[in-house]
């Protein structure tokens, strides 16, 4: 059923199909995490701004990958570009609100105290509820990395140049050739639950403050 | 216990007709705060106190200026708070509230050096003030200095808390409701360890409940606050206790004040009974000859050391032979000077001989207190609670003078 010969045959090109589709999906989320965390800081602090950034965050999650891409075409050809701005563009919905939601996560008391010891705002923000806002950022990250490893896979359409291991996905699909499909989809997979795992090791690392997870904190006794 | 913080005594804190609204056309907004006047001389502790929305929080963080007063001044050491930098000013003040507010993501050490870190201390000395305040506090550095507040029971977070408003050596601290969120036994052991440590601190410390007793217990003066931020009395406990100034306070205080005053009064300010005492293996016909002379009708066995063993009624001393331990029936609960004539009274009620016997440190007898006695004392008190009004007038006087002096440069006009 799997025509094993092919896949040896074609381990390079799955290698630097593999390569390429993380350098698709790691711009995007560098991109995405740079614009949610700069908007994010600012829609935490303004309300109207948050309202209105999360709103059209959302109404761009409602474009259909496919037909955004096609719409990108006229205006930036088949080029990196017309592939990295949709992609960008998914991760903002999802680490723009959990950016907000972790800067506002600090409790009322902790933002009083830190006031009232005489934080400036700025101080506050850097070394109170930046600190306090990363487990809901990595949870944000790990949702936009696995749903971007996803998307990368229909960057394909816009030509061999770019697609990751979606090209093998695309190629198959055309040829109707079951191995070639599932040497870009598996992996595909695999990539996905390897970055999810790093990003809950992260989470454990970076936040040792947090009560470990499915764990209550330990009682008021 | 070390006193790190003795040379630096607290600082003078008054309130000159300071009101806060929050509605222009609404003066009875929960929270507002209605020109309020008041002196906290240095290193006492004064405790507002008022039901539920009577503004004695929102005049706590005027101090700090979290909130700004609508009219009025706030001076600190003779200074309007108003025109110093309000970064400053805070470092400068210790701050407690009752969730605590510890940093979650910060380690005790580190939360408890928050505001040296802020003052740009070095690393090391950042290190040793928060070990040094850890220990101040009754918890073990070594046990307690890594750990996350999450790791803590709500007690040791609120001894953290009150460390953390203490890194800096504030000459004031302002603490709202901080033993609120403890259960009652541990409130009382915090009361009391925060009691013994301001007998060394000095600081001058603004205290917000809504709880009359911690009020009365903690306060050297209390400023009952009415709905509307309306301040109705501004006194010592006693004198609140004994000579309440408005119907608000008398049913604020509550029908059993003088119970009350009873706890801020000690065994060791009673003249003490003389028991008619006798030593096991005494002569019985001669302790008898003694106890029948006496009113009381009963004789107190003791062992060697005067340490009390139990009642023997007059009628049951045999007429000759010697005291025996089993002859005693009875005994009463044992008092000790530091007792207060609360507890005291409530020990009494409970005892078949109502006499308590008041002993040493040793255990040794040193007399008897009666309810009568207790009673006596409280007539007595009534009279002290009016002298302790005079002396909280010369302290305002003294303190309008202060203000008047402070005034007194040029280019500003004496305040009226």
């Amino acid at each position: 059923m799997i025509d094993w010969g092919w896949v040896a045959d074609h381990l390079d090109h799955v290698a630097f199909r593999t390569l390429q589709h993380l350098y698709l999906a790691a711009i995007a989320l560098a991109i995405g995490f740079a614009v949610s965390f700069a908007f994010g800081v600012i829609a935490a602090r303004w309300r109207p701004v948050n309202v209105v950034s999360t709103a059209i965050a959302g109404l761009v999650f409602t474009i259909p990958s496919l037909a955004l891409f096609a719409a990108l075409v006229p205006v930036t050809g088949l080029s990196i570009l017309t592939a990295e701005v949709p992609l960008v563009l998914y991760t903002l919905v999802i680490l723009l609100r959990n950016v907000v939601a972790g800067l506002q996560a600090a409790p009322p008391d902790v933002r009083e105290a830190a006031d009232g010891m005489g934080f400036r705002a700025a101080g506050r923000l850097w070394r109170v509820e930046l600190p306090l806002a990363v487990p809901l950022i990595i949870a944000g990250l790990r949702v936009a990395t696995v749903s971007t490893i996803g998307l990368v896979t229909i960057t394909a359409t816009l030509g061999d140049a770019l697609g990751g291991l979606g090209f093998f996905i695309y190629e198959g699909m055309n040829r109707f050739f079951l191995t070639e499909i599932l040497v870009g989809a598996v992996p595909t997979i695999l990539l996905s639950l390897v970055a999810d795992r790093a990003f809950v090791w992260l989470q454990g690392r970076a936040t040792p403050w947090a009560p470990p997870r499915g764990l209550q904190p330990e009682s008021n006794a | 216990m070390s006193a790190p913080a003795r040379h630096a005594s607290g600082a003078t804190v008054d309130f000159e007709h300071v009101s806060k609204q929050y509605d222009a056309h609404a003066k009875g907004t929960p929270g507002a705060v209605n020109d309020l006047s008041f002196h906290v001389p240095a290193g006492r502790i004064c405790v507002l106190v008022g039901p539920s929305g009577c503004g004695k929080t929102t005049s706590l963080k005027m101090v700090n200026r979290l909130i700004e007063p609508t009219a009025g001044r706030i001076l600190i050491d003779g200074v309007d708070t108003a025109g110093r930098d309000v970064t400053e000013l805070r470092r400068g003040i210790g701050y407690v509230i009752q969730q605590v507010g510890l940093f979650p993501h910060q380690t005790i050490a580190q939360n408890v050096a928050t505001v040296p870190r802020l003052l740009g201390w070095p690393a090391a000395r950042q290190r040793e003030r928060a070990e040094e305040l850890l220990a101040l506090v009754g918890l073990d550095p070594g046990r307690y200095r890594n750990r996350y507040p999450r790791q803590l029971s709500g007690g040791e977070r609120q001894r953290v808390g009150v460390a953390r408003a203490l890194a800096a050596d504030p000459p004031i601290m302002l603490m709202d409701e901080p033993f609120g969120a403890v259960d009652p036994i541990v409130r009382e052991r915090l009361q009391n360890e925060f009691l013994r440590l301001q007998e060394d601190l000095a600081k001058t410390i603004l205290f917000v409940t809504h709880d009359i007793d911690e009020a009365i217990k903690m306060g050297d003066l209390v400023a009952v606050m009415q709905l509307g931020g309306k301040l109705e009395q501004f006194a010592p406990p006693a004198e609140i206790l004994a000579n309440p100034a408005s119907e608000f306070v008398a049913r604020f205080v509550g029908a059993d004040r003088g119970l009350k005053r009873l706890s801020l009064s000690r065994v060791s300010e009673l003249d003490l009974r003389p028991a008619v005492i006798a030593r096991v293996g005494d002569a019985s016909a001669e302790a008898r000859r003694r106890s029948a002379t006496d009113p009381f009708p009963y004789l107190l066995l003791v062992d060697e050391s005067r340490r009390p063993i139990g009642w023997i009624a007059d009628a049951a001393i045999p007429s000759e032979g010697r005291l025996d331990e089993r002859l005693a029936h009875s005994m009463s609960p044992l008092i000790n000077r530091r007792t207060t004539l609360k507890d005291a009274l409530s020990m009494l009620l409970d005892a078949d001989v109502q006499a308590g016997i008041v002993v040493d440190r040793t255990g040794a007898v040193l007399g008897l207190v009666t309810a009568d006695m207790i009673a006596e004392r409280m007539r007595e008190t009534a009279g002290d609670a009016r002298f302790a009004a005079v002396d909280l007038e010369t302290i305002e006087r003294a303190g309008a003078i202060g203000a008047i002096e402070g005034a007194a440069q040029p280019s500003e006009p004496a305040p009226t």
